[in-house]
């Protein structure tokens, strides 16, 4: 049964790890626009090629 | 008849997507509709970025009405404007974030990201395409911070800067500091449950004394951060309190964690036991996921905006037949100052050029320009439209007619002041009795058994602490909240609602608020017009955007337009057109020349001749909005109504026929006259609700308890309020009003409910029965089981009433 101290430290680290992570993406402003990157990620190096398989027009965003 | 190519054929600007009225305009075989879209163009091809119109189809806006003056961004230069501007500056990098209204879609978040392609100083580029906004890093030895405001406004992307952009830069941290200790709330909360979990069974037998000792101390550790850091906001708040001789809700909840984090460090190294730090996690973490509840904000909308919010930073001053730009905060009376078309007027002066046309929208809401001829005192907030004018400087452009109500005190006060919120007033008796009840059980259980008396009292202490209590009143409100944003009706935040709650007196603006354009009362007098006529004139007003052409444009319903040979639009004049050799002209009274006296009080009048020939004139004036009668009906069954309107009272008759008469028409008010009217209204013991639209309105909205601002474009334009509500939902006032009452009531109940909990741990902790398995069990039920009946009360409320039928994001 001991190796449960191991595995609280374990968790415990863990779990901070991750409220460590997240307030490092809070501050990097992550949260604060949560609209625009699902434009931006569309975007291609060579939006012709991307066109040309798409045949409707890309919707507007108005 | 002439052959020609009817405009109406033509081809769209590559662009913009807009007509192109003639097809001289070409580059590459494609076709502009003006100078400023093909110079776009050639810059965004020459840096190979033509891939911006790829993305969306015409995905510019036009570029015609754009400023062609090159000197106006000189002020950029001034070290003051610019340390105003930059967030962020050091040897070689600044930053700088502009308010770019004109961002539409996606290919205006492309382009503008790319902005390094097109000048090398820029390094970064960023848009935030909710609130339309770019944020630029550039090396300012590369690029000055003007010549990059030139670079957007020539891809037509000009920044709107404002003068209160030079301000201190707004902190948005309240938020995230909430965020931050629900956080770390929930971090220690989910930690310490799963280590208490085994003492609530006879699992921690098997495990053995060493682990029972290990879980305990580890949930002091995690406790800390709770305690030390997630609670802080509750002290100060509570020690802010109490310093000022009141007590709110905040000081029995920190009474509670005191009590919690002193017995169980007392529990778990003096008696080795348990301890209820678990549960001190647990209030915490709902305490703060509540507040976060309420603190629902609209990012796209402002309500704190002021005059500075419209004015503009820098202004053309003429010296000595030069033009310079200087910022607006250098300006000084008797300065001579050049205002051009769509220009605003930044401070009350006199008129020396012989005609302008100020258009006061932004200030009174009617939409018609007014003309002003040399001599007449212009006031500060209105736009000119047409030729450039010039005036000299009467007053400073804080001190004017409009500006001077900013200097009133009501506007240093803080609304929140004015209703003392349902729960602090309860929190008060409660913390006393709570206080009473355990001094009562230590008192008593002292005689018998002391260590029990001492359980006995924190006991009583922790349990009663309000955590159901101070659960209900943000769930409801922050939920309420939702429902009126559902309805296009936008809080500043929860305390508005029950402040709305508690009106009693409705002030309404009349101009703007009460009227709606689209509603224009439009007769015409003369002779009778045939279809060739009106279809003459269709196409006309289709070519003006000036307010009254649009009047017409509806009158005129779905006429046919014809193609004319020629149409010119004098700006703030009217129009003339020729067809089949004869002038046809439509417009002011000076416009059409030798027209017949008029005798009509009040409204507009368009005047029609051909070849210089008397035809008619239209009278147009302002109409009610649809639903504005039946809203007034509803409303004075339960308020006293008031109209207030900066107009002459010749409407008054009308008025009082449609709207009722059991309503105080006061008419002739200035800027600061609305506001007085609003505060002895108070001072005579009413509760104010004002409802208006112009910058007019701004010192009545803060004079009232509640201030709403409408509008026709929700993140556009609208002065400091309380509340901004979408003219659309014009007819649901009333609706916002009962269900503001009503969720005051659904507080009450959950109140109630609360208490009814209260009472069940109180009795168990006055005989020193609570343990910790009971602790950890009443807390988080009683309080999901208020979240859930606050949530289930609002929203039933709502659907009863129609709120919630319809959905819009």
């Amino acid at each position: 049964m001991e190796v449960i101290f191991l595995l609280i430290a374990v968790s415990l680290v863990l779990a901070g790890t991750f409220l460590f992570l997240f307030f490092k993406a809070m501050k990097s402003g992550q949260f604060d626009d949560d609209y625009t990157p699902s434009v931006r990620i569309l975007f291609d190096n060579h939006p012709k090629k991307l066109l040309k398989d798409q045949p409707t027009k890309p919707k507007s965003y108005e | 008849m002439k052959s020609s190519l009817s405009p109406r054929t033509s081809v769209k600007c590559f662009h913009c997507g807009e007509d192109c009225e003639d097809h001289s305009l070409t580059k590459e075989k494609k076709c502009f509709c003006c100078q400023g879209c093909k110079l776009v163009y050639e810059v965004l091809s020459e840096n190979d970025l033509c891939d911006f119109y790829e993305i969306e189809a015409n995905p510019g806006k036009s570029q015609k009405l754009k400023s062609s003056q090159l000197n106006r961004f000189d002020y950029l230069d001034d070290a003051g404007t610019q340390k105003g501007l930059l967030d962020f500056q050091n040897e070689t990098e600044s930053h700088v974030t502009f308010y770019v209204p004109l961002i539409h879609c996606a290919s205006c978040i492309w382009l503008l990201e790319n902005l390094y392609h097109i000048h090398s100083g820029v390094i970064f580029s960023r848009v935030d395409f909710l609130k339309k906004k770019v944020q630029i890093k550039f090396l300012h030895d590369k690029v000055s911070l003007k010549e990059l405001v030139n670079l957007l406004s020539t891809i037509g992307y000009e920044p709107k800067i404002n003068l209160s952009d030079l301000d201190a830069k707004k902190d948005y941290t309240s938020d995230k500091r909430t965020i931050k200790r629900l956080a770390v709330a929930g971090f220690c909360f989910g930690n310490m449950m799963l280590f208490s979990i085994p003492e609530y069974f006879s699992e921690a037998k098997l495990l053995g004394e060493g682990f029972k000792g290990l879980f305990n101390y580890l949930n002091v550790v995690l406790s800390l951060p709770v305690v030390f850091y997630a609670a802080s906001d509750y002290y100060t708040s509570a020690w802010n309190a109490v310093k000022q001789h009141q007590i709110n809700m905040d000081v029995p909840i920190v009474l509670g964690i005191i009590a919690f984090f002193l017995y169980s460090l007392w529990d778990i190294f003096g008696l080795n036991q348990s301890g209820y730090m678990d549960s001190l996690g647990g209030l915490l973490f709902f305490l703060l996921l509540g507040k976060l509840y309420q603190q629902k904000t609209f990012a796209t909308l402002e309500f704190d905006r002021d005059y500075k919010s419209y004015f503009p930073i820098a202004v053309t001053k003429m010296v000595q037949g030069r033009e310079e730009v200087i910022p607006l905060a250098k300006l000084q009376v008797g300065d001579l100052i050049m205002v051009r078309d769509e220009e605003l007027i930044p401070a009350d002066s006199i008129l020396l050029s012989t005609k302008a046309n100020v258009d006061y929208s932004f200030v009174t809401g009617e939409e018609v320009p007014v003309p002003k001829q040399k001599g007449e005192l212009v006031y500060a907030g209105g736009r000119q439209k047409g030729e450039p004018v010039l005036l000299t400087i009467q007053k400073s452009p804080s001190q004017g007619y409009l500006t001077n109500l900013w200097n009133n005190e009501s506007f240093g006060k803080s609304k929140e002041r004015l209703l003392e919120p349902l729960a602090t007033r309860i929190s008060g008796r409660f913390t006393w009795t709570v206080l009473t009840i355990a001094f009562v059980t230590l008192i008593v259980w002292s005689f018998s058994d002391f260590s029990i008396a001492v359980k006995a009292f924190t006991s009583v202490l922790i349990v009663a602490c309000p955590c159901a209590l101070s659960m209900s009143t943000p769930f409801t409100l922050g939920n309420t909240l939702r429902i009126f944003g559902r309805g296009k009706f936008f809080l500043k935040n929860a305390g508005v609602i029950e402040r709305m709650a508690l009106l009693d007196t409705v002030v309404f603006d009349k101009t703007g608020t009460l009227t709606d354009p689209v509603n224009a009362r439009i007769t015409y007098n003369g002779e009778a017009l045939s279809e060739e006529t009106l279809s003459i004139l269709k196409s006309m007003v289709d070519r003006s955007t000036h307010p009254l052409s649009n009047r017409i444009n509806y009158w005129l319903g779905n006429k046919k337009g014809l193609s004319l040979d020629k149409v010119q639009e004098i700006k703030g004049q009217g129009i003339e057109a020729s067809y089949k050799g004869q002038v046809v002209r439509l417009g002011s009274k000076e416009f059409v020349e030798n027209f017949s006296e008029v005798n009509i009080q009040g409204g507009n009048l368009v005047f029609l001749t051909i070849e210089g020939l008397e035809i008619g004139y239209f009278h147009i004036e302002s109409g009610l909005r649809d639903s504005a009668s039946g809203v007034i009906r509803q409303i004075e069954k339960s308020y006293k109504l008031h109209v207030l309107s900066g107009d002459h009272s010749h409407e008054q008759i009308s008025l009082r026929e449609i709207l009722g008469d059991k309503i105080q028409f006061n008419f002739n008010q200035s800027p600061t006259d609305k506001l007085n009217y609003l505060q002895k209204l108070n001072d005579s013991g009413h509760h104010t609700l004002m409802i208006g639209d112009g910058l007019n309105d701004a010192g009545a909205l803060q004079a009232s308890q509640v201030g709403v601002a409408v509008t026709d474009r929700i993140s556009h334009f609208s002065p400091a309020s309380d509340a901004i509500l979408d003219a659309d939902s014009f007819s649901k006032i009333p609706l916002f009003l009962s269900f503001a009452k009503d969720s005051r009531n659904i507080i009450k109940a959950s109140f109630a409910l609360s208490f009814l909990y209260n009472i069940v741990g109180l009795t168990l902790a006055v005989q020193g029965l609570l343990s910790p398995v009971i602790c950890a069990i009443l807390m988080p039920v009683s309080s999901i089981s208020v979240v859930i009946f606050t949530t289930l009360a609002t929203n039933a409320v709502a659907w009863k009433k129609g709120l919630l039928t319809q959905k819009t994001d």
